[in-house]
């Protein structure tokens, strides 16, 4: 192999983590959203924090852009490679370095699957309360770039409220301490700077995250609704009436065809909708609660309400919707997952336009979000083989979230910008918003090296600027696949 | 194949429950990886050759079909694949030989009988064989049972509520006979008559799941033809072999509606036995801690996952212990202790101590390749923990002898 840089890698790895052939580097094209591909370089598989810093220092005095990869379920196109680049697969770095359970604190390597957290300290009562729905297979360290929500988030907050501090390496190769080990600290909060910083600022090597004493006791219900929009504004009126349920839910009728189909979770049957409320925390708390929300949902116009017996059924309940996404690929072969946010008060509002430009678009669009805290995520169902489909599903996404633009609401609640919505963060914010990040950006990572493209356009290429397909594209010139 | 493809949506939900992922960590070695690959490989963008490494190293253990929320098939994905690539594929002098000694011996009970006797004689030699070939004699019992010849019927004791065939699998007849007999016993003593149809040959699923889909078509066929229309079950006592009965649709595919109705009437032991409901046991006093491991092509290859568990709960004195980590596969995967060693035997250990930290009796299990492999990894670990199948502790059972069972 004559590449110089491929035999730079080699002195800091042995061959057989470093990945050059074809084969190997082809399944690292894309992650969870395989609307778009990109050739990496290659890949090297670090077992020690050392390597990183070796493999990001190697980078940046060969200006080689690089991006740090966890197990790749990134739903913005944020873990796909930078074209040319060099991806660094954190996955192995894996270790739980220190845990405190009297102070209720972690410190794990950033490949540690988010879920594993929380079994690794179930025994002590405690857990890890950011939930995204990929949980048993995403890594906390692409939670932390992307400061990943969750159900769970209405009540406890995103990734950004768990994570205490951080150790990064810089884009210039440099090592950083940010946060400490507890909630207060003092000067300007760069942890929270680099969470949801969709890996611009470097990598993290460890990251001490905050553990809560698990709900003593919970009650989950399900409620079905006649309509997508009447489920929308029961949300409202449970919000409003102050009740802070740990999560509510709300899934559509082609939803609960997939995730039946997926895991056996049963619904009532004639459902439009239904809403997942669950309440948690201290049994009394619980079951003071109980009656306000059971009146509420009755007000709000359910017709059927079913509460979880048993444990059991809540977690039928959950996987069902946790695997809801995944599911979608028994209803059609494509589909683009869109993850904007509307104020609350408006999610009815919000609901009503999106079947509106669903059938305008004579596309079908599946609804599974986290209604709580008004973070949609329609699933718009296209088949990339009949032509012009993938363009059709495109446009529908775009008015989507130009519609939570217009409501008062964000292009993304969790899953971040990526490489999916980059042409819109022109939309949601000003020349000069955009600028101060592009400022930011450069003052940490001048060379632009740390994932490429993502999140922040190059000024330099005004096409990525532009919402919907790239002019290439329009051509026939360049595709995705 | 195309709509296995299709159905994947690339979440990677099928990670974690990879057992070359969670060993080697590498995307290419993943499930959505080797679907990737088998992808670019059938729009010919890759070849066969470049993709075979990783698509090698998949165990076909199917953990991944239970954990996929969209449904894709990968079981008959990489079935049907491999048989593709290895008509075009280029493979080494050593491996050609290993594949046609384990496709030519393991299938038919008296070649292995001999193979084994081969074995056990030049074992000396055998272990400095390099890699592949001195992995073979860790596999190599220290002694083989000497041969049963099963009836071609048992009758049914006292009034008979069915009538089924059994298939008496190839390498569990030379490896643990007593497994065989353990069934047509419990399976009596339940009201139900066996036949062994004499002309029955294996299954077909080793040379299936390792690409030679001529020979396994070939045993289906035959198979289909030999075993008796009459009967209201054909029963199997190890995974593999009754995943491959269930398979035969798609091997002969889908165009033979004989195979389609042989396959229904397919069932494991333990399904058959819970359908019709088991007679319970003798009371007995003492108590036994079983661990069950689960057999990746019972699981996640036929989703039978209840049935032997409440089997063994109607047991008297059976403490059933739940094993950690208990959905990932043991690393025996037919003959893929035999071609992947060093996967194999990190899966292997990885499977011994959990069954260990569970400190059971007996460790039970349904799949005579599961039963080699975890024998062979506990007494790495210096254990003596016995290792019986679901049906021999039942048959224990009936017949009094559970205390033996613990003994030692």
């Amino acid at each position: 192999m004559a590449d110089p840089f491929y035999r730079a890698l080699c002195s800091i790895y042995p061959k057989e983590r470093v990945f050059w052939k074809e084969a190997e580097v082809l399944p690292y094209e894309s992650d969870g959203l395989t609307a778009f591909r990109a050739k990496p370089k290659g890949i090297v598989l670090p077992l020690s924090a050392d390597e990183v810093v070796k493999t990001v220092s190697l980078c940046s005095a060969e200006d080689v852009p690089f991006l740090a990869r966890g197990s790749g379920t990134s739903l913005s196109g944020g873990a796909v490679p930078v074209e040319g680049g060099l991806v660094i697969a954190m996955n192995r770095l894996d270790r739980i370095l220190e845990y405190v359970p009297d102070e209720r604190r972690m410190v794990v390597e950033p490949g540690v699957i988010n879920a594993k957290i929380s079994t690794h300290c179930e025994a002590d009562g405690l857990y890890y309360a950011p939930d995204p729905s990929s949980g048993p297979v995403c890594t906390v360290g692409g939670n932390v770039a992307f400061n990943s929500g969750g159900a769970h988030c209405l009540k406890y907050g995103m990734t950004s409220n768990h994570v205490l501090g951080l150790k990064i390496v810089l884009p210039t190769g440099e090592i950083q301490e940010l946060g400490g080990s507890s909630l207060e600290h003092c000067g300007p909060d760069l942890t929270g700077m680099f969470v949801g910083s969709e890996g611009l600022f470097g990598i993290a090597l460890e990251i001490t995250v905050r553990l809560l004493p698990k709900p003593e006791s919970f009650f989950t219900v399900i409620a079905a609704y006649s309509s997508l929009a009447e489920a929308g504004h029961a949300v409202s009126l449970l919000v409003a009436s102050g009740l802070l349920p740990g999560a509510v839910e709300i899934m559509d009728a082609l939803t609960m065809e997939a995730a039946h189909a997926a895991v056996g979770a049963e619904y009532p049957e004639g459902a439009a909708a239904v809403l997942i409320v669950e309440l948690e925390g201290l049994s009394e708390e619980v079951e003071a609660e109980k009656p306000l929300l059971l009146s509420l949902l009755a007000q709000s116009g359910s017709f059927d309400i079913r509460p979880a017996k048993n444990a059991e059924e809540r977690m039928t309940i959950w996987k069902g919707r946790k695997s809801a996404f995944s599911a979608a690929g028994r209803l059609s072969p494509d589909f683009i997952v869109q993850d904007g946010v509307v104020p609350r008060s408006r999610l009815g509002e919000a609901l009503e336009e999106i079947t509106a430009i669903s059938e305008r678009h004579g596309i079908r669009v599946a609804n599974v979000f986290h209604a709580g805290d008004g973070n949609l995520h329609p699933l718009i169902l296209y088949d990339g083989r009949v032509e012009g489909s993938y363009e059709k599903a495109e446009q529908c996404a775009a008015e989507i979230l130009r519609l939570c633009i217009a409501l008062g609401g964000s292009i993304t609640g969790e899953h971040g910008v990526g490489l999916e919505k980059l042409s819109y963060l022109s939309e949601m914010y000003g020349p000069e918003d955009t600028q101060f990040m592009h400022r930011l950006r450069d003052a940490v990572d001048p060379k632009r090296l740390s994932n490429r493209g993502k999140m922040l356009a190059s000024s330099e290429a005004p096409a990525l600027m532009t919402p919907g397909l790239h002019p290439l594209e329009k051509e026939g010139i360049i595709f995705r696949n | 194949m195309a709509t296995a493809i299709e159905a994947c949506v690339h979440c990677g939900f099928c990670l974690p429950a990879c057992p070359t992922y969670l060993e080697l960590g590498e995307e290419m070695d993943s499930p959505r990886g080797r679907i990737f690959l088998m992808k670019e490989v059938l729009e010919g963008s890759l070849t066969t050759d470049a993709a075979a490494p990783y698509v090698d190293r998949c165990l076909g253990c199917l953990g991944c079909v239970t954990a996929c929320p969209s449904g894709v098939e990968y079981d008959a994905l990489i079935t049907l694949y491999r048989a593709r690539a290895e008509r075009t594929r280029k493979r080494g002098i050593a491996s050609r030989v290993l594949r046609a000694m384990l496709l030519r011996t393991l299938p038919y009970p008296f070649r292995f009988r001999w193979a084994l006797r081969f074995s056990m004689w030049f074992r000396p030699l055998l272990r400095w064989m390099p890699g592949r070939f001195g992995a073979l004699t860790q596999l190599v019992p220290q002694q083989i049972p000497s041969a049963v010849v099963l009836p071609e019927c048992m009758t049914a004791q006292g009034p008979q509520r069915g009538r089924v065939a059994m298939l008496s699998g190839c390498a569990q007849q030379v490896l643990a006979p007593e497994i065989n007999m353990a069934t047509m016993r419990v399976l009596a003593v339940n009201g139900i008559e066996v036949v062994v149809p004499p002309e029955q040959v294996c299954c077909g699923a080793l040379a299936a799941h390792t690409g030679a889909m001529q020979d396994a078509r070939r045993m289906a066929e035959k198979n289909i033809e030999v075993f008796p229309h009459d009967v209201d079950a054909v029963i199997t006592n190890a995974a593999g072999c009754g995943s491959g009965l269930k398979e035969y649709p798609m091997w002969l595919r889908g165009e033979s509606r004989a195979a389609s109705e042989f396959s229904t009437r397919a069932l494991d032991v333990s399904e058959y036995l819970c359908d019709i409901g088991i007679k319970d046991p003798p009371a007995w006093e003492g108590t036994l801690r079983v661990a069950y491991h689960d057999a990746c092509h019972l699981v996640h290859g036929q989703q039978v996952r209840n049935s032997p568990r409440e089997i063994l709960r109607r047991i008297p004195g059976v403490q059933l212990v739940e094993i950690p980590e208990s959905d990932l596969c043991c690393g025996s995967a037919g003959t893929y202790s035999l071609e992947q060693p060093e996967l194999a035997n990190s899966l292997g250990e990885r499977k011994a101590k959990a069954i260990l930290s569970t400190e059971p009796d007996v460790v039970v299990m349904g799949n005579i390749g599961c039963m080699t492999q975890v024998d062979v990894h506990l007494r790495n670990l210096a254990s003596s923990l016995r290792v019986r199948h679901t049906v021999e502790l039942l048959d224990a059972a009936y017949r009094g002898t559970l205390g033996e069972i613990k003994g030692g």
